[in-house]
């Protein structure tokens, strides 16, 4: 199916920024699972009207039978890797990716070079999302002074600054220091932080290689217990519990880190949590001939750990699926599997894999998809404008899906500067057909704007 | 069979045809001359990641006695952040048109990766804490010789299995041949999931010593030590070394085995090294006629191991 943007004059739609946009006949997630066929008038970067009404005078039309419309989705955990590597991705490029990937907005993690500790990085990172204009961007500020791990960082002149820092992270490298840890909890609660914690126990990962388990013994790589990962969240649960905080964990990737969160959210622990699409569907045995475009931090799992991440996003234990797109260039995949670098991108894959996963198993209907892509993300990250219902008198930051097709991953047709996907030549289902911004089209008939 | 990257990888029918090759070609190793013509005019590469001048010349030795070209490439400090990648090394090696790459890495699975980018054959001599197939295939071939069979055969196989690719090659091959492993070690020393590998498992030595026909002593790394695996050389060496005393616990005929290098008086003591049970000097001997027979099989196509009529 293809879906044809014109005006009402018949002519095609050029870039521009047209101030009245109509969705026609689009398809809107209720509850139950129910989806219901609508138009949807944009005006002026808001929805104007969610209704059967037909479109108003020189109104751009978009084609939107056959397709899901979605809030915006909104990414936690995002590596832009700009400034410091932008031979392997720049904050324009990351963006194109997250719009192809139909997100309007993504949190820019702080591990750059220089690293994300001070109002003057995290605000240009912000500007330079804003120049870029493909979607928000905002700046993760980091929890540690060069995420090195001993002091805190400036978290409130990062929070004070234009990019407004709400989540921060030493992503990549664990807060392992309890006390630290407890400190920098406690002191974000001024402005309504959060911190969002790598989970991984230090001593117990030196020089891991895999998940730790029957794969790693055979083939000789060193192994990454899940309880490295477990540990840390289970002190942090009970540190935030403690003093009263916000934890987010990010990428849970194990059956026991669900018990775990599922236990302190029984107890009313302020903790949310993140999983990644390829811990949704990726398992440890694809490293059996030690290809690093499986090696990722953490590392992915076991198949009972696979079903137990889709059972907790499932039943909201945990809170919202965040990509880690962490690009890498061709050269540092292209070794040996102990040399390689850590991470898949993921921004243009997610929305698949999540509809593979979670929908075409019944796991999740696609009001559950908003909730866990675009809702639950902003609320965490304290995103006022982005994760709203489509409903009048809202920001129009929507995506338009369409569910029906399926085709092999090309990454040759990523936005992103980099190409190292888990997914090279797997079928996976949909496409995301147009992203707006705040009624502004960044990506229509599947292209970038 | 292209590549020897994993015992796994072999057949009960592979792994017989080799040992009965090299069975043959051992015969070579007695004449005077020690030169067959099988491999003349194919090159074969030493590609050395890490120092190991015992198997290095090993190799070597095997090549040359099959009139292969030999040619050494020692590839020191191979961490990626300084100088030539896998990846560059392997097309230099393939424009200089290697028909098989022996290739000793500190990194598991670094065999693999080369065999992504190499035409020619690639044969693991060792790859970090992974595999050592031909290790396994000398050792085998070694109690067939001493001990006249493999199947049912009792092997305990003793010390640092967590970090030992010499281990986990003979496991697989062990298994695929018919014989029962038993791995001893501390448990700090087996990896996770050890339990799910064809074989048992033991934490008491003297216990098992006198149900195995064979025990094999791996090298222990005094830097374990450091690492928290055991308290001291000297616990370590009480309770999981073989000494005479506990050799004694041993059947009759059953041989003692090291793949080498040893710590004479950590996991072996000299009077073991030494003794009459102990096959490490064949062990070398044996290691060459092995690898003849790997390179002929995977490189030497049609021609009888041993040139025509001459049996």
């Amino acid at each position: 199916m293809t879906h044809t943007v014109t005006t009402e004059t018949g002519a095609a739609a050029g870039g521009g920024r047209p101030r009245r946009l109509h969705i026609a006949g689009a398809a809107l997630p209720g509850p139950g699972g129910a989806l219901r066929t609508a138009n949807i008038a944009v005006e002026d970067g808001r929805i104007a009207e969610v209704s059967d009404a037909g479109p108003a005078a020189g109104a751009v039309r978009v084609d939107g039978s056959g397709l899901i419309a979605l809030p915006g989705l909104v990414d936690l955990h995002t590596h832009l890797r700009e400034p410091g590597r932008e031979d392997a991705e720049t904050v324009a490029s990351g963006t194109r990716a997250a719009a192809r990937g139909g997100f309007t907005a993504v949190h820019a993690m702080a591990n750059t070079d220089p690293v994300a500790d001070t109002a003057g990085v995290v605000e240009q990172v912000w500007r330079l999302g804003q120049e870029a204009g493909h979607c928000d961007v905002w700046p993760v500020g980091a929890v540690t002074q060069g995420i090195a791990g001993s002091r805190l960082a400036e978290l409130g002149a990062m929070a004070d600054s234009k990019a407004r820092v709400r989540v921060f992270s030493d992503d990549g490298h664990c807060v392992s220091d309890a006390l630290l840890m407890r400190r920098a909890l406690e002191y974000v609660k001024a402005f309504d932080g959060v911190i969002a914690q790598h989970a991984q126990e230090p001593r117990l990962t030196e020089g891991a290689q895999m998940n730790e388990g029957a794969v790693s013994a055979r083939l000789g790589l060193a192994g990454w217990p899940a309880v490295a990962e477990e540990a840390i969240i289970a002190r942090d649960c009970l540190l935030a519990a403690h003093v009263g905080s916000r934890l987010h964990v990010c990428h849970v990737s194990t059956a026991g880190s669900v018990e775990i969160l599922r236990w302190a959210k029984s107890r009313g622990t302020q903790v949310t949590a993140e999983v990644t699409p390829h811990h949704l569907l990726l398992t440890d045995d694809l490293v059996q001939h030690y290809d690093p475009a499986y090696k990722v931090n953490p590392p992915l799992r076991t198949a009972e750990d696979v079903h137990a991440l889709r059972a907790g996003l499932a039943d909201g234990t945990i809170d919202c699926v965040a990509t880690d797109h962490a690009p890498h260039p061709v050269e540092a995949k292209e070794s040996e599997w102990s040399y390689a670098a850590m991470g898949m991108v993921g921004l243009e894959t997610a929305l698949s894999v999540v509809h593979l996963t979670m929908v075409e198993t019944g796991l999740l209907d696609w009001a559950g998809v908003a909730e866990r892509m675009s809702a639950a993300p902003a609320r965490i990250g304290r995103l006022a404008t982005q994760g709203r219902p489509l409903e009048p008198g809202e920001p129009a930051n929507l995506t338009l899906y369409d569910p029906a097709p399926r085709g092999r991953v090309d990454p040759r047709s990523f936005a992103s500067k980099s190409r190292n996907t888990p997914y090279l030549g797997i079928e996976l289902p949909g496409r995301v057909v147009a992203t707006l911004l705040r009624g502004r089209p960044t990506v229509l008939d599947g292209k970038l704007v | 069979m292209l590549h020897l990257i994993s015992a796994a990888d072999l057949s009960h029918s592979d792994a017989v045809l080799i040992l009965d090759t090299a069975e043959e070609l051992a015969q070579v190793g007695d004449r005077s001359v020690k030169k067959l013509p099988t491999l003349r005019g194919r090159t074969v590469v030493n590609l050395f990641f890490e120092d190991s001048t015992r198997t290095r010349i090993s190799f070597e030795a095997a090549a040359k006695r099959l009139s292969a070209d030999v040619l050494n490439f020692a590839v020191k400090g191979s961490s990626v952040s300084k100088g030539e990648s896998l990846k560059d090394t392997a097309l230099t090696l393939e424009a200089m048109g290697a028909d098989g790459v022996v290739i000793r890495h500190n990194a598991s699975g670094a065999p693999y990766r080369l065999a992504e980018w190499v035409r020619g054959s690639v044969i693991n001599a060792g790859d970090g804490t992974h595999e050592h197939p031909t290790q396994a295939l000398l050792d085998a071939f070694t109690m067939r010789r001493r001990l006249g069979r493999l199947a049912d055969l009792r092997v305990t196989i003793v010390g640092d299995v967590l970090h030992s690719r010499v281990a986990r090659s003979n496991v697989a091959l062990l298994h695929t041949l018919g014989a029962q492993v038993t791995l001893v070690a501390p448990p700090t020393l087996l990896p996770v999931a050890v339990e799910t590998w064809p074989c048992e498992v033991a934490y008491d030595l003297d216990s098992a010593l006198p149900k195995s026909d064979v025990v094999m002593m791996l090298r222990v790394q005094r830097e374990r030590m450091q690492a928290a695996y055991f308290p001291s050389a000297r616990e370590y060496s009480r309770r999981y070394g073989l000494d005479a005393e506990r050799m004694a616990r041993l059947p009759d005929d059953a041989i003692v085995m090291h793949p080498g290098p040893m710590n004479r008086g950590m996991e072996i003591a000299a009077e073991v090294a030494d003794s009459p049970r102990s096959t490490i000097v064949e062990q070398v001997a044996n290691g060459v006629s092995v690898r003849m027979a790997v390179l002929y099989l995977l490189l030497g196509g049609s021609e009888p191991a041993l040139g025509g009529g001459e049996r």
